[in-house]
């Protein structure tokens, strides 16, 4: 079938971790823009969600580290976080490791992509998870774009892979939804957590809504290090769902940045025909 | 200089949970499983947060191993401005600070 949803969201830990912290208004606007996309994505009635991420070293590290990998299994845990702090449960995720199997041997056609059989989610995908599918009840494909330890995939491969995920979507019968998760600007983890160059992100998100290829890769990551910070690079998940959405325009459904969450959160979808 | 190491080490106790008992019950012995300095064995037993912060280490372990030494989230971005202010700008690796004053 062909892809039935596309979109994109924030998954900053700050945004279930420090949600005591942030103004009350911003943070509950933001919370429902999460829950709506979790109601969009059910009425076009998935079998199967692909979670276009970019992890934290929950799985992969520098000893042999993926551009590119898809999950591959019939359930998956997270998050890894302690639970106290990120205030999400422990719990064990579906998946559907055979429909893993048809989508990789298809992205494998393009893009050399990592398979996974043992995947730990961190809040790269439990977050948004918390509000797209509170009752972990729809099967999760988990995929991750190395965006953390450098050298990062190229730009363009990243869409490479947004490309090959389509492929693989609308070459099997089940409806397959994605969603990409990461930030815009940020530098997490740094004395400078909590800084975001809003200009920056609005006018990638304008590219990514006009799904305007050329604008999208024209980034080097000597800029969005200098501009959108480490946190920046995180902008392949993105670039992956531009692609796979293959054209289709997109609407900024939400924007607004929130320093307590570190970025500027986000909730966006590409007008794919359901 | 190993930050390669060095980080792998972070990322084994903030993943393994043997590896944590191990380093509490025998942290030299661990210690001596990695290529480190003495300056970044130093770091790591004391553990000198803005040291390591400068070395290059990812904020995306070092967080989690701030975290394990009981260091809350404020007191750990303090330890890396520390580190700044005593050793110099990060050497390594893309977590370089830029000079914004954080979130209140
Ligand atoms: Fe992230």
């Amino acid at each position: 079938m062909p892809l039935v949803y596309c979109g994109a969201c924030s998954h900053g830990p700050g945004i279930t971790a420090r949600a005591d912290r942030a103004d009350p208004a911003k943070r509950d606007a933001l919370y429902t823009a999460l829950r709506r996309m979790g109601d969009d994505i059910r009425a076009t009635r998935p079998d199967a969600l692909v979670v276009v991420a970019a992890e934290h070293f929950a799985n992969f590290f520098m000893n042999n580290m993926p551009a590119f990998a898809i999950g591959m299994a019939d359930f998956y845990e997270g998050p890894i976080e302690d639970e106290a702090f990120l205030k999400i449960r422990r719990t064990r995720v579906p998946g559907n490791k055979a429909l893993s199997r048809r989508l990789i041997e298809q992205v494998m056609q393009t893009v050399d992509v990592a398979y996974a059989e043992e995947w730990k989610f961190d809040h790269g995908i439990s977050v948004p998870l918390h509000f797209l599918t509170p009752g972990y009840d729809l099967p999760i494909i988990p995929a991750n774009i190395n965006c953390q330890g450098p050298p990062l995939a190229p730009l363009a491969r990243a869409w490479a892979f947004g490309e090959a995920l389509r492929a693989a979507a609308d070459a099997v019968p089940e409806r397959i939804a994605l969603v990409a998760t990461g930030g815009i600007s940020h530098w997490p983890a740094t004395p400078d957590s909590g800084k975001i160059n809003e200009a920056w992100d609005r006018e990638f998100l304008a590219r990514w809504a006009a799904n305007d290829r050329a604008a999208l890769l024209s980034y080097s990551d000597a800029e969005i290090y200098r501009d959108g910070g480490q946190g920046g690079f995180e902008i392949r998940t993105f670039i992956a769902a531009a692609a796979a959405a293959r054209g289709a325009k997109g609407t900024i459904e939400f924007c607004e940045p929130m320093p307590i969450f570190a970025v500027s959160c986000t909730v966006a979808r590409m007008a794919v025909a359901a | 200089m190993s930050l390669y190491y060095v980080q792998k080490l972070i990322y084994e106790l903030n993943r393994d949970p043997r590896t944590r008992a191990r380093y509490a019950a025998e942290r030299d012995a661990v210690l001596a499983e990695y290529e480190l300095t003495a300056e970044e064995r130093a770091a790591l037993v004391a553990p000198d947060i803005g040291l390591l912060y400068v070395l290059g280490v990812n904020g995306q372990l070092l967080m989690h191993f701030a975290a394990l030494h009981r260091i809350e989230w404020p007191d750990y971005l303090e330890r890396m401005r520390e580190g700044l202010r005593k050793h110099g700008p990060v050497r390594e690796g893309v977590y370089a600070a830029t000079g914004y004053e954080g979130v209140p």
